[in-house]
């Protein structure tokens, strides 16, 4: 069998006298659909930023396809596969979907640092870009300022972005946060049709999307791992019921 | 070299007092003010043209010497600084800068391009010798002077409720106007107290820097910075410290070594900067 | 989707990824009128050589500032490295001009370089107060260090002809221009490209967001020390230019003077699109031959009055109204 794509082995984090994250210790397969749920505060993101590299553990590893890169920083980790969206987008706001994405694709490829070709001149990325534009149906805003467009254009962007790096591992951190009714399927579309072989870990407070999309899933209370396992028996799990009473159940 | 020490305690004393100002607008309102030592200036020529062209003794010149700056703090702050608290702190650089390079030439204007001399009363020159250790009368002068007012500011920061008011205006102005603090009253107060100490530190310092001349805001700006930059600003305290290094360190590297010169402050806030560059402004670090 | 629009849709990405390559006719016409002064106005070539010398100091801040959005108060450090470089350079010898200039930049690079790890901890603040002090301190030294740099006296230095070909002394000043403007044009147009470039893209996403560049892989710390290497090269030519045309150093290209009215220029003119240093040293320059005539004590009230009123008014939205206005003649190279 081999190596999970994503693994994390009694990870630790503690700021001061509150611990946040509590010995979390899991994997995600390759070509996974896997779900961290779990009520606010639980160290969702705390969990998110050990796994990226944007903090470091207390104690505990984070491992990329079995090797560990716990002491790498987060860009070199992107550059081993591991990429992310943001629960509130992080784009450029100047910058047009087609050259953000270019930029993107040009790093991937390691064109970061030419200075002297214009970006864009090179055929393969054009292509790449064109095909990236096309998938999150961004074709029709590709030139126009990231800050103008609606909202549910801005989410997909966040996604195609993070898919641009051609990542072996994607996290998703609530990509259908703030997203209006009318442009929710779009993004539900999107993930849906994200490629097969890339292991995903979506952080979702939407059952809805939640259940359709992951095949497991993790379930996170005050920083620790409270179980693990398909969907209907996370469902069915008196535990996770009495952890979620009192918030309001949202759909 | 206990005089050295001495000496270096005094200026630093008296960069404490003039840069405290600074130290609270910045820890305290997150203010970046490069202008302080604009009031500075005006507090040095309160006390040098009264005593000059009044003959009004010197210690009676100096609660002046603290009010007239403050004055003029308080109008700047509601018209113009207000407008800024939001701003980026390049553009508050940019600003504060700009009002310096209008003042020097309102001085020089209106006073010449000659520095104001403060000559002290006979009472505070001279030297006292204690067990062969030699200190200026007017250096102890200004270790006591300064040292009421560094007690003072800390009281009445920690123990006065208008000191808990303004911390908690500083941690989340929405929330404290909410629960009643007038905190456009509060900021006016604090800058104008700022400027006045300010103020009061040009007028001490007149003697020891050889006069007041348009200039002095310009070249001591860097050195208030730097006082702030090492001392810190999460606290009267840590800018005390501060001052007190900083003076220390200046003071003797320009008698043991000459050709260093202002090189060593410098390179001190540089050095510090590198070590500790979030810990020294951990109150207002939001950028 | 029929192969026709796809292939439509490419040809329109392609267009758009590269909109700024093309020199427009602006921007062509507006390098020829400076030439064109230049011959035209042989009386006032101390003046423009000046107003060149400022617009490359304030482009190499651009690239900092403008581009990758680093604040700085201490380009002058490297713009007294490139002077006292080339004026000493030439006293043990060295007198031909471009290789001087060359060397010159590249010790300020090496500075800059040297210097550039300070920038990436710390607040907007503490890079302004790092920046200050380097430069304040490389002053002091300057003063201190006689033997090397004349001390408070300077240094006057004789260059030999550019190339062997141009002189550029005080019958030269003509020459001396044209040099300048030479100079920076070839910067600049590496600059253009540069900023155009996926490197330069990069940069533009730091400054856009950093978080997000790093999130695609950028290690967006080396991409800093670089450009701000690149951009102490430039000041430190500039500073160079200063010393073999005007053929006389003090220590006053330390002076915070110097980074004060350089960021002025900067954004006099507007940061971010490469012609803002130019346009803004041109207004700055001007302003202060033409007030300088009426009360030269008091330029530096003006100067204040104008900082406060900008800044006062905003920079963005002065940022604002230049993008719209002038972008439709220099659209430069930012996006």
């Amino acid at each position: 069998m081999s190596a999970p794509a994503l693994e994390a082995r009694g990870l630790v984090r503690r700021f001061g006298g509150l611990t946040a994250t509590d010995d979390v210790s899991f994997a995600v397969q390759p070509g996974a659909r896997q779900a961290l749920i779990g009520p606010n505060g639980a160290g969702k993101t705390t969990l998110i930023n050990l796994l990226t590299g944007v903090v470091k553990p207390s104690e505990g590893a984070v491992l990329l396809q079995g090797e560990d890169v716990t002491a790498l920083s987060s860009n070199k980790r992107v550059r081993r596969g591991l990429a992310r969206t943001f629960q509130i987008n992080q784009l450029f706001p100047d910058m047009s979907p087609a050259e953000s994405l270019g930029l993107a694709i040009s790093e991937r490829l390691g064109r970061g640092r030419d200075f002297w070709r214009v970006a864009g001149s090179r055929p393969g990325i054009v292509d790449e870009i064109e095909e990236l534009l096309a998938r999150f149906g961004l074709v029709s805003v590709m030139d126009q300022p990231t800050r103008t467009l609606p909202y549910g254009k801005q989410r997909l962007l966040e996604i195609a972005l993070a898919l641009a790096c051609k990542p072996k591992v994607l996290l998703l951190d609530e990509p259908a946060a703030g997203v209006p009714e009318e442009e929710r399927h779009d993004i539900l579309a999107a993930l849906a049709a994200l490629p097969a072989e890339v292991a995903i870990l979506l952080i979702e407070h939407d059952m809805d999307l939640v259940f359709n999309f992951a095949t497991r899933i993790s379930v996170l209370v005050a920083g620790r791992l409270l179980c693990e396992g398909e969907p209907a028996a996370i469902a069915a799990d008196e535990r996770v019921r009495a952890v979620y009473l009192g918030e309001d159940a949202h759909g | 070299m206990l005089t050295i020490l001495l000496d270096g305690i005094a200026y630093g004393m008296l960069l404490f007092v003039l840069a405290s100002g600074l130290s609270v607008t910045l820890g305290l309102m997150n203010f970046i003010n490069l202008a302080h030592g604009a009031f500075a200036m005006v507090g040095g020529y309160v006390t040098a043209l009264l005593m000059n062209r009044a003959g009004a003794p010197f210690l009676l010149t100096l609660p002046l010497a603290f009010l007239i700056p403050a004055l003029i703090g308080v109008a700047l702050e509601r018209t113009l600084y207000r407008r800024l608290y939001g701003a980026s702190p390049l553009d508050q650089v940019l600003f504060s800068i700009g009002l310096v390079f209008m003042a020097m030439p309102i001085a020089n204007f209106f006073l010449g391009d000659q520095p104001q001399q403060v000559h002290l009363p006979p009472w505070l020159s001279g030297r006292l010798e204690f067990h062969g250790v030699g200190i200026g009368v007017y250096r102890l002068f200004i270790i006591a002077v300064c040292g009421v007012a560094a007690a003072a500011l800390q009281i009445f920061l920690v123990k006065t409720r208008f000191g808990a008011r303004l911390r908690a205006a500083v941690d989340d102005a929405r929330v404290a106007s909410g629960l009643g603090v007038d905190v456009d009253r509060l900021f006016a107060i604090t800058f104008a107290v700022g400027s006045g100490l300010a103020g009061l530190g040009g007028a001490l310092a007149a003697d020891v820097v050889g006069g007041i001349d348009p200039s002095f805001p310009l070249k001591y700006m860097v050195t208030f910075l730097i006082v702030v930059t090492i001392g810190g600003s999460n606290g009267i305290l840590g800018a005390l410290v501060g001052s007190l290094l900083l003076g220390v360190l200046d003071v003797a590297g320009k008698y043991y070594v000459p050709s260093i010169g202002a090189f060593i402050i410098y390179f001190v806030m540089v050095v510090t900067l590198i070590l500790r560059p979030q810990g020294l402004f951990a109150r207002g670090d939001a950028r | 989707m029929s192969a026709a629009q796809t292939l439509d849709e490419k040809a329109k990405l392609e267009a758009h990824l590269r909109r700024h390559e093309r020199w427009r006719w602006s921007e062509i016409a507006f390098w020829a009128a400076i030439l064109v002064l230049i011959f035209a106005l042989p009386s006032r070539a101390g003046l423009l050589n000046e107003i060149l010398i400022a617009g490359l100091f304030a482009l190499s801040l651009d690239l900092i500032l403008g581009l990758t959005g680093v604040v700085s108060l201490g380009q002058a450090a490297f713009f007294g490295v490139g002077a006292y470089g080339a004026a000493i350079l030439s006293a043990y010898g060295l007198s031909e001009p471009t290789l001087g200039l060359l060397l010159a930049s590249a010790l300020a690079a090496l500075l800059g370089l040297a210097t550039a790890p300070l920038l990436l901890r710390g607040s907007d603040l503490t890079r302004l107060m790092v920046t200050m002090g380097v430069s304040l301190m490389l002053g002091e030294l300057a003063n201190r260090n006689s033997w090397l740099t004349g001390g408070a006296d300077g240094l006057n230095i004789a260059m030999s002809p550019v190339l062997g070909l141009f002189p550029i002394g005080f019958t030269g000043q003509r020459n001396a221009a044209l040099y300048s403007f030479v100079v920076l044009f070839l910067l600049f147009v590496g600059a253009r490209r540069l900023a155009q470039s996926p490197f330069g893209l990069s940069l533009t996403a730091v400054r856009e967001n950093r978080l997000r560049a790093g999130a695609l892989g950028i290690s967006t710390s080396r991409r800093i020390i670089g450009i701000y290497a690149l951009s102490a090269a430039y000041a430190g030519a500039a500073g160079a230019l200063l010393a073999q045309t005007t053929q006389i150093v003090s220590l006053d290209v330390f002076d915070f003077h110097r980074s004060a009215d350089v960021m002025l220029m900067l954004i006099i003119g507007g940061a971010g699109y490469l012609y803002g240093g130019i346009v803004g040293a041109t207004v700055f320059i001007v302003l202060k031959d033409v007030i300088s005539g009426a009360t030269p004590e008091y330029w530096e009230f003006w100067i204040g009055g104008l900082l406060v009123v900008l800044v006062l008014i905003g920079r963005d939205n002065m940022r604002e109204l230049a993008r719209r206005r002038i972008k439709t003649i220099l659209p430069g190279a930012a996006k």
